[in-house]
């Protein structure tokens, strides 16, 4: 479906390597394919002519004319403009001086609000806070229902009122109850509303005024097109919104819509959910998002490479042991060494979109993989098929059993716990463009 | 209702079998245990009698075109712009013509591709008949883009069938539930009998607001508990539908991302089984796309077409800025048509589509 960019340009500039030279309008040549590939991500046409343009200069500025590989040199021009341009370092969600903070999510229709208050109160109680949930949509059926039970489900303290309520008294209500309660940290889970609806947002800004949110936070949907920025210039003039949220990251779409209210509205991305589960939300990394607006993660590539290595058969039964959660020790060594087959895993990751960065001690040698043989051969079989049960005790014996110690035990337990969830992740990317379907191995 | 429950249980092995085959991907990571304690269907009376409800019909002789120009009016940064103004402001036929045609186009989200194509088009029809009139221009451009909208569409649902099923699939958050609300409320409308299925048993509170609608137009609905197996609230849902000679079963589904395999087995599972189970029905499938979507339109109607053999589109939210420019692209590649428009968040806020006006919203005139 999308080309890869790097090769695209790889393939202009190849040609060039003998003249030795780039004229203007070589890079001219390279500069529609980086149109047309921050269009196919959504970024906004306006925002891509400015790009384009400067990229442009930059690149017949010199860098790239005495670069003996041109077409990297381009990719990497761009790849770090637009890293810039999104806000070079992770921008974290900030705190008040004084607690109680409160922060307010707002957004269009269907965005991830609910989801995401709800995931953050998550997130910020496994980092030590003590968070409230307020509910103050009213309007769409249910939504109040719908924070309660991820609330109750989830342990968070949570205030809401009847849906006759006006939602400045929820509001209000909701702060003096969190603050009966000693909690630090108030998120307030709006109604989505349009942008041009004038009495909603009049609503917010009501709100707000009355209340000082600490942080709003306005929440997207990584599939929008190229009306987020008209989104999200009309909250930033009403409400001067301090960050976004990026939902639905988990799918296919480029979200070209980050870069665009990044360069439109200043504004940076503080997270990305990636998932409708509560542990799926994470820090927003420009670098990450950067490669995957320009496509130059290849899936493709990986998905044949695996394909070429792994029994079609063996392929079907882990993904649907993925699928059931059963994941165990021995499907781990088993991948450990469907993986090894499949070439230098480093490389691999990389041609993920989005995931270029290999989570830590993943990649395996030989050596690695024969004490991994011999660890989980001393574990006992119920040890193998629920590691939580691998307490201090357990993990002397099993250390002793194999030959290592107790931190290569750790070790392992902490790379199976990554394995996992990084096989989730690529599970969730599968099913782009020409793939054959369900055909991805060991993930579902 | 009761002898629908008996009936049920005549070919119970076969029927249960297969639908426990490979229970919901979702609550099979993290429900399983209070899916097997589900109550097996709990077939709602409503409240309320249809006929109290839409007695205040509304004479709404306004055209959603006319709301939708409305809201449009309403935006404070119209950046798109119409194509006519530019047109005569223009003036003449030139390269920055077709620059400024070609940043409308795309930022109404018909990609970059679709964009090309259509000017390409365009402008091949200028050089050849010697236009130079920019008036003409504009004409040209509609013709193109009614033609891509209205190729191999039926524009009607033709109803082959008296009694009819449907199933509303989509992405996360683009009006499903709201959707079947609306179609719902239309079909009652006409004095059609209509019942709802529960079908979304993931997402928190999804049987609650369903539910709340139900209540609201006084329609019946079929709905099991949280983390239900959706294939048995499906099941239950149609043979109520049959035992009680209803008109017309909306049948709500979970959002999920086209891109998880597991997820859209899962729906295909229920498509398969509303076939199995439908008996004289006619049993359509609507994709819900949300006008707000960019480039990823593409795959989602590609990959949600390819499991399901989706019957039509709605495109909801149109009361916002965005064009849904992207219907066009998608309509280009799969010729799927377009039935209905999504214009709000109330139950009257559903427009049968019309390519005509669509393209009017789209380019302004
Ligand atoms: N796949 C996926 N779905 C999400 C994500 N965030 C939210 N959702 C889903 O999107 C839909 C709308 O979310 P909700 O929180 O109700 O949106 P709200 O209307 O803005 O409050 C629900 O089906 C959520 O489960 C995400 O990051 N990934
Ligand atoms: N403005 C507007 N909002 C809509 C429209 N259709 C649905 N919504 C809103 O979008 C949100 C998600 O709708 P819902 O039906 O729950 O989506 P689902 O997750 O696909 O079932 C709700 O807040 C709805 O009120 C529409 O046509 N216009
Ligand atoms: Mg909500
Ligand atoms: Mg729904």
């Amino acid at each position: 479906m999308f080309d890869n960019l790097s090769t695209k340009l790889q393939d202009i500039f190849g040609k060039l390597k003998s003249r030795g030279k780039l004229s203007e309008k070589d890079v001219d040549a390279a500069m529609r394919e980086v149109r047309l590939a921050l269009l196919e991500a959504d970024v906004n046409y306006k925002v891509v002519k400015d790009f384009v343009s400067k990229v442009k200069e930059r690149a017949i500025g010199g860098e790239v004319l005495d670069s003996l590989t041109p077409g990297q040199q381009v990719v990497k021009i761009v790849n770090e403009g637009l890293t810039e341009l999104m806000g070079s370092t992770e921008s974290k969600l900030s705190f008040a001086p004084r607690p109680p903070s409160i922060i307010m999510l707002v957004g269009l229709q269907g965005s991830g609000k609910t989801t995401t208050s709800a995931k953050l109160a998550y997130h910020l109680r496994s980092s030590g806070k003590r968070p409230f949930l307020v509910g103050a949509d009213v309007y769409r059926p249910a939504a109040i229902d719908q924070l309660r039970t991820l609330a109750e489900e989830n342990n968070i303290s949570f205030y809401s009122d009847d849906p006759s309520t006006a939602p400045m008294t929820i509001v209000k209500d909701g702060i003096r109850a969190a603050n009966q309660k000693g909690s630090d940290v108030i998120i307030v889970d709006t109604a989505g509303r349009l942008h041009i609806d004038d009495d909603m947002m009049l609503e917010l800004e009501q709100i707000k005024k009355e209340v000082k949110p600490h942080q709003i936070l306005l929440v997207v949907d990584a599939m929008t097109g190229q009306d987020a920025v008209n989104v999200a210039q009309s909250f930033r003039d009403r409400l001067d919104f301090d960050g976004v949220v990026m939902t639905k990251l988990d799918g296919d779409a480029r979200g070209g819509a980050a870069l665009s209210i990044k360069a439109v509205t200043g504004r940076p991305i503080k997270l990305v959910s990636v998932g409708e589960k509560m542990d799926s939300l994470e820090p927003f990394h420009p670098d990450r998002m950067a490669s995957r607006i320009l496509g130059m993660g290849d899936i493709l590539t990986l998905i044949e490479k695996a394909q070429a290595n792994i029994d079609e058969k063996q392929a079907r039964e882990m993904e649907d042991k993925l699928r059931r959660a059963d994941f165990t020790f021995e499907d781990f060594l088993d991948q450990m060494e469907q993986m090894q087959k499949m070439g230098p895993i480093n490389q691999l990751i990389k041609m993920i979109p989005g995931m270029n960065k290999l989570p830590k001690d993943i990649a395996v040698s030989d050596q690695d993989l024969a004490r991994i043989r011999a660890i989980i051969q001393s574990m006992t079989r119920e040890e193998r098929l629920t590691p939580n049960i691998i307490n201090g005790s357990r993990r002397e014996r099993i250390a002793k059993g194999s030959g290592t110690d107790t931190h290569q035990i750790n070790q392992l337990l902490k790379q199976f716990a990554q394995t996992k969830k990084m096989l989730k992740q690529l599970g969730s990317m599968q099913g782009k463009g020409r793939m054959p379907k369900g055909s991805f191995p060991f993930m579902g | 209702m009761k002898w629908f429950r008996r009936q049920e249980k005549h070919d119970e092995a076969e029927e249960l079998e297969a639908i426990e085959v490979g229970a919901a991907a979702r609550v099979a990571e993290e429900a399983i245990d209070e899916a097997a304690e589900v109550e097996p269907d709990q077939l709602e009376e409503a409240e309320v009698e249809s006929e109290e409800v839409f007695e205040e019909e509304d004479q709404e002789t306004v055209s959603w075109f006319a709301r939708l120009k409305k809201g449009l009016t309403k935006s404070r940064e119209n950046i798109v712009g119409k194509i006519s103004t530019l047109l005569t402001m223009h003036g003449k036929i030139d390269e920055e013509l077709w620059d400024e045609m070609e940043a409308i186009l795309i930022q109404a989200d018909l990609g970059i591709h679709s964009t090309t194509r259509v000017i390409d088009s365009v402008r091949e029809s200028v050089e050849r008949e010697r236009i130079s009139d920019v008036e003409q221009v504009m004409g040209l451009l509609k013709k193109e883009l009614t033609r891509i909208l209205k190729t191999e569409a039926p524009q009607t649902l033709d109803h082959t069938s008296e009694r009819r099923i449907y199933l509303i699939v989509g992405v996360n958050g683009t009006g499903k539930t709201t959707t079947i609300a609306k179609l719902a409320r239309s079909f009652a409308k006409e004095k059609q009998s209509v019942l709802l299925g529960a079908a979304d048993t993931f997402r928190a509170a999804a049987v609650e607001q369903l539910d709340i609608w139900a209540k609201r137009m006084g329609v019946d609905i079929v709905k099991h508990e949280r983390g239900a197996d959706p294939a048995a609230v499906v099941y239950d849902a149609i043979h109520a539908a049959s035992a009680r000679r209803i008109d017309v079963l909306l049948i709500d589904t979970a959002g999920r991302l086209h891109t998880y395999v597991n997820l859209m087995e899962e729906l295909k599972k229920i498509k398969r089984i509303a076939e199995r189970e439908k008996g004289d029905a006619d049993l359509q499938t609507l994709l819900v796309i949300d006008a707000t979507t960019g480039q990823n339109g593409i795959a989602q109607a590609r990959l949600f077409h390819e499991a399901l053999e989706v019957d039509g589109i709605v495109l909801t939210k149109l009361d916002g800025t965005a064009k849904g420019g992207i219907i066009l692209a998608i309509h280009d590649e799969l010729a799927i048509p377009i039935r209905y428009i999504g214009v709000g968040e109330g139950m009257d806020d559903l427009k049968d589509f019309s390519a005509d006006e669509f393209i009017e919203a789209l380019i302004g005139s």
